[in-house]
């Protein structure tokens, strides 16, 4: 009994129509939140969960008031996958409705996978530069590298989450541990004035001369978190003081250990890929007494040493580079117009929904036909 | 002979078209083959005739200038003389200033609308300092320009409008010089010497300082020209290496002076500014005649480009259609209450008529671009309604009954209107900036989705007939009802299709420039909805939860949600690729909103207060009908003077509906209320088949 409302309850076509209208109030209050939140607030407040909270000003608990994208989103998979086993029989009158739904679920499983996967990085490259990795600019890692030798640089790269919950790091690359002591996640480091009340912020490095404080994050899509930390190096021997590594500081900070040279470096979290990409030339084009931008494009080589594959591409608006499960866009410049910005997507379903535009669109032209090449031929005889 | 009538009509209207066309009587300055000259304007090829109507059309919102008792300017006339006789054209007023409290500013009589640049000079500081001020909060980031005032708003509109108007001014013609020609001369003969003394005089040698002042002289006029010209007339001088390298007259001079020579253009030119400034019509048509010919050389596709935009901007074909749409829509509207079939005839065939000058019109538009239909807002107005009136024609022609010709004729009219406010911001077939430079996706996301709101539109049309037809008049009976559900239905299935492929197929391309096929942008998001509220009402009619009415008010409320995505997403001012802020559509579209929610309130209620479907309505049933008309013009009416702010909107709509629910709870029960739940739980009998 209790069984059956259950299935009546996920096969009814009133639950379709339910979720479809909470879709949409969804979908405008969320388009009307962009305005104060930010695209990017907005976008996980909404549709990238399970429920939309409120929260009275200042309080630390929060109320489920609405379902969000997820749920919407997973209600309405779960109806349609019910009515097609329990109603829908694949007959030929029906077969344009199979088509749209088997096309609505698919875009929805290969939103939901594309949300899970999916994976975004940049590449900055000044006109000749070559680079084999990109970054993603709103996650960190620290480098540590063994710089002894000249022609290669061996990394252990502590990803920002590390940092964050361990508090000493261990690698069987390092002949030491590396003892987190503070991290920020955003921070602001200053020059300290050598008879300033304030201690300095780490004993060796750049640390020795500055301090560093802690900052709220920031939200907005322009501005970015800077993060820092003050690091120790245990060795068998003992300490050899401790570090301030933070993004702030552009070079990397060396110390001496056992006859190696070692160098200290937090950066944006790099993605080592097995070829590079070079920076032949950036256009920015403008339309003829304008400063309409016409077409950004930049020239790359690309070069992968283990097959040998050395080729020139073009990329530009509209025309993006796939190669090796990527995909390179044309996404920024600078300011001079002699250095490009690559967004970098590693989206493994990005292919569904082309698929699915093809069965919805196609099922949907068979279902109206069946219905009105009939409605027609009797309203021409009539 | 009534057989004969609608043939008549239609042969009338076509007569009217040519007659209209007709160029009239040759004027003694040949002004439209001036107008015919290509320059390079906003990274386009366009004929002088375009860059008066767009000039026009931002300062005045008219493409002519009224003068004296029943004359007027047209644009190209009212260009030439800005251009060569300022102080001409400094009086006619051509200056459109609405807002008190810039007229008040400017100390101007609040009961006069134009103004004339001779007036505006004298207050020319005020606006400057106004316009300085707004500008420099907006470079400091202490505002934005989406949060100016009305007033700030009505200013830098103002600011805007004399800078365009000045640079128009020596777009031809050094400011100073009253003949061009004989200058030009002069300075032909001053280069050499010239440019000798100011080399002799940099080297420290002895100079002839009589050509050394002449040409600098001459050369700061130049270098002023060069900074403000507002066109660039002067072809590339090597066509062969760039088509796009235009310059303005001031830059062709300045560059003689480094040895570059004078353009044989700037000779033409200075040759017709002089004639026309010392009013001999026989040289000026001379100095136009051979200056075409000399462009006939080696500019024939940009002289080609300008007589054919100007052929598009005289012939007006939008114009044109708009009014033939009206006298259809009246046509088909009166045969509702007279029956005669000849009225509905000639309706169908006026509405066809002017669908072809619209067609005509689109068609030539992406010919002259070089583009797909739609690319900006104002094209996308232009095809809403050519895409609305083939659903029209098509309804019309399988049902007969006057409807497909209503609909069909006002959403073509209605577009033309709303195009014809998007042109008042400048030229609509402007540039497309680089990620937009895609024929490919223009042709084929934006078009489909386009035809998405189109028929979204028609549906939601279609409904409001039912209801205004239905409740108001007895012009409605069961077969027109059912003929309607039937057109609505069949137009909420194509809706669905249009959006979804559209919509997918932004995510596509999305996918293509920026990397991801969904980033929930508002532009996005406005399609999605669509999609959504389609999809709804299909499961709500196949799932039995609403029937004939409330598919009719669903439809009603996709008007509402496509005029969000069309028009309300640019309004919020964010995302990547919201096209354009309107204020003064913000008002129109709450109008819109308020209007559509009203028509849904009016839809609720009680089959006993519908004038149609019943040969007598009970006394209460009209009374409540009255009361309904009152109550919806009272707010539309009294929501007009408010501004349509969202207090008033919200107060009256909810005392509306306040009454339309008492009117509803009052009558539940009687048996012949057809706005009862359906008592049917989960699915009704017989929904398999109409799956």
């Amino acid at each position: 009994m209790l069984l059956d409302r259950v299935i009546n309850f996920f096969t009814s076509l009133r639950l379709t129509v339910a979720c479809l209208a909470l879709g949409l109030v969804l979908v405008f209050v969320g388009t009307l939140a962009q305005v104060d939140l930010g695209l990017y607030k907005a976008q996980n407040e909404f549709f990238r969960s399970f429920f939309i909270y409120w929260s009275p000003k200042g309080a630390s608990w929060r109320l489920p008031v609405f379902p969000g994208g997820y749920l919407v989103g997973t209600v309405l998979l779960v109806n349609l996958l019910a009515a097609h086993v329990r109603r829908f029989t694949l007959t030929r009158k029906k077969i344009g409705i199979w088509m749209v739904h088997v096309g609505v679920m698919l875009m929805l499983l290969g939103q939901l996978l594309t949300d899970m996967v999916s994976h975004e990085s940049a590449l900055h490259l000044r006109e000749g530069e070559a680079k084999n990795y990109s970054e993603t600019e709103r996650e960190a890692e620290l480098a540590v590298i063994d710089a002894t030798d000249a022609d290669t640089d061996k990394v252990v790269a502590i990803p920002q989450g590390a940092l964050m919950h361990h508090e000493e790091i261990r690698h069987p690359e390092m002949p030491f541990t590396v003892r987190v002591k503070h991290f920020f996640v955003n921070s602001a480091a200053n020059d300290r004035a050598p008879d300033a009340a304030e201690p300095p912020a780490a004993t060796q490095g750049i640390g020795a001369r500055a301090t560093v404080k802690e900052l709220p994050r920031v939200t907005d899509m322009e501005t970015r978190d800077v993060p820092s930390a003050v690091v120790e190096i245990l060795t068998s021997q003992g300490s050899l003081g401790t570090w301030l590594v933070s993004e702030f500081i552009d070079k990397a900070q060396s110390f001496t250990w056992n006859n190696r040279t070692w160098q200290l470096a937090m950066r944006p979290r790099r993605h080592y890929k097995p070829f590079t990409i070079q920076l032949l030339q950036f256009q920015h084009d403008i339309y003829a007494g304008t400063d309409i931008p016409k077409n950004f494009a930049s020239r790359v080589l690309l070069l992968r040493p283990n097959t040998g594959e050395k080729r020139e591409v073009d990329i530009y608006m509209n025309n993006p580079l796939r190669y090796a499960g990527e995909t390179y866009y044309q996404a920024s410049f600078d300011r001079d117009d002699h250095g490009s910005v690559l967004q970098v997507v590693h989206n493994p379903s990005w292919l569904t929904p082309y698929f699915s535009c093809l069965l919805v669109g196609a099922g949907l032209i068979v279902q109206f036909l069946t219905h009105l090449i009939p409605f027609i031929r009797k309203r021409v005889s009539a | 002979m009534k057989n004969r009538l609608p043939c008549i009509v239609l042969a009338l209207a076509i007569a009217v078209v040519v007659c209209s066309s007709w160029p009239k009587g040759k004027a003694v300055f040949h002004a439209r083959e001036f107008g015919k000259l290509p320059v390079l304007l906003n990274g386009r090829i366009q004929p002088f005739d375009s860059v008066a109507r767009n000039s026009l059309l931002q300062l005045r919102t008219k493409q002519t200038v009224a003068l004296e008792g029943k004359k007027e300017l047209t644009a190209i006339e009212w260009l030439l003389e800005v251009m060569m006789k300022p102080e001409v054209a400094d009086d006619r007023k051509v200056f459109r200033i609405d807002n008190g409290e810039v007229l008040s500013m400017l100390k101007f009589p609040e009961k006069e609308k134009y103004f004339s640049f001779a007036q505006l000079r004298t207050r020319y500081d005020e606006i400057g300092q106004q316009a300085q001020r707004i500008e420099k909060r907006e470079t400091d980031k202490l505002s934005k320009p989406e949060n100016r005032s009305v007033f700030e708003k009505q200013v830098m509109k103002l600011h805007e409008g004399v800078m365009l108007y000045q640079r128009l001014e020596v777009s031809l013609r050094p400011p100073q010089s009253d003949d061009f020609a004989a200058e030009l001369e002069e300075y032909k003969q001053t280069i050499g010497p010239g440019v000798a003394a100011v080399r002799a005089s940099q080297a420290g040698q002895t100079f002839d300082q009589n050509a050394y002042d002449r040409i600098l002289a001459l050369l700061a006029q130049y270098q002023a020209v060069s900074r403000f010209a507002y066109v660039l007339s002067v072809p590339p001088s090597q066509p062969e290496v760039s088509r796009e390298d235009w310059k303005n007259i001031g830059t062709g001079l300045m560059e003689a002076a480094r040895g570059g020579g004078i353009s044989p253009a700037i000779t033409f030119y200075a040759a017709m500014t002089t004639a026309y400034r010392q009013d001999k019509p026989a040289n000026f048509n001379q100095a136009v005649q051979q200056y075409r010919q000399w462009l006939g050389e080696k500019f024939v596709p940009e002289l080609k480009k300008g007589r054919h935009e100007f052929f598009f901007n005289e012939f007006q074909p939008f114009y044109k259609s708009m009014v033939i749409y009206v006298i259809a829509f009246l046509l088909a509207c009166a045969f509702w209450f007279n029956s005669s079939e000849w009225l509905r005839r000639s309706g169908f065939y006026l509405m066809a008529f002017a669908w072809v000058i619209h067609t005509f019109g689109l068609v030539f538009r992406m010919c002259l671009e070089g583009r797909p239909p739609v690319t900006n807002l104002y094209s996308s107005a232009i095809f809403i309604g050519w895409g609305a009136v083939i659903l029209g024609m098509v309804l019309e022609r399988f049902y007969r009954d006057g409807i497909g010709t209503v609909v069909g004729s006002l959403a073509g009219f209605v577009t033309q209107i709303i195009a014809h406010n998007l042109a008042l911001g400048g030229d609509t077939m402007e540039m497309l900036r680089a990620v937009l430079d895609t024929n490919f996706w223009l042709a084929t996301h934006v078009v489909v989705v386009t035809l998405g709101y189109a028929s979204t539109f028609v549906a939601g049309l279609l409904a409001v007939i039912y209801i205004l037809r239905g409740l108001f008049t007895a012009t409605m009976q069961d077969k027109t009802a059912k003929a309607l559900s039937r057109m609505v239905y069949g137009i909420i299935c194509f809706a669905t299709l249009f959006s979804f492929v559209g919509t997918v197929l932004g995510g596509i391309w999305a996918d293509q420039s920026w990397g991801r096929f969904w980033g929930w942008d508002p532009k996005e998001n406005g399609a999605l909805l669509i999609v959504i509220w389609n999809a709804l009402i299909l499961h709500a009619r196949w799932g039995g939860i609403v029937r004939e009415r409330g598919i009719m008010n669903l439809a009603i409320f996709g008007n509402i949600v496509t005029s969000f995505s069309w028009f309300g997403v640019n309004m919020l001012g964010i995302g990547l690729h919201s096209y354009g802020f309107m204020d003064a559509a913000f008002k129109w579209l709450m109008m819109f909103v308020v209007s559509q929610l009203l028509l849904i309130g009016d839809g609720m209620l009680p089959r006993a207060c519908w004038r149609s479907f019943q040969s007598q309505s009970p006394s209460w049933g009209s009374a409540v009908r009255w009361a309904a008309l009152g109550l919806n013009l009272t707010v539309m009416v009294v929501g007009f003077f408010l501004g349509y702010n969202s207090v008033w909107c919200l107060l009256s709509l909810g005392i509306f509906f306040g009454f339309v629910l008492t009117i509803f709870l009052a009558t539940k029960g009687t048996p012949s209320s057809p706005t009862a739940p359906n008592p049917a739980t989960g699915l009704p009998k017989g929904m398999e088949s109409r799956l």
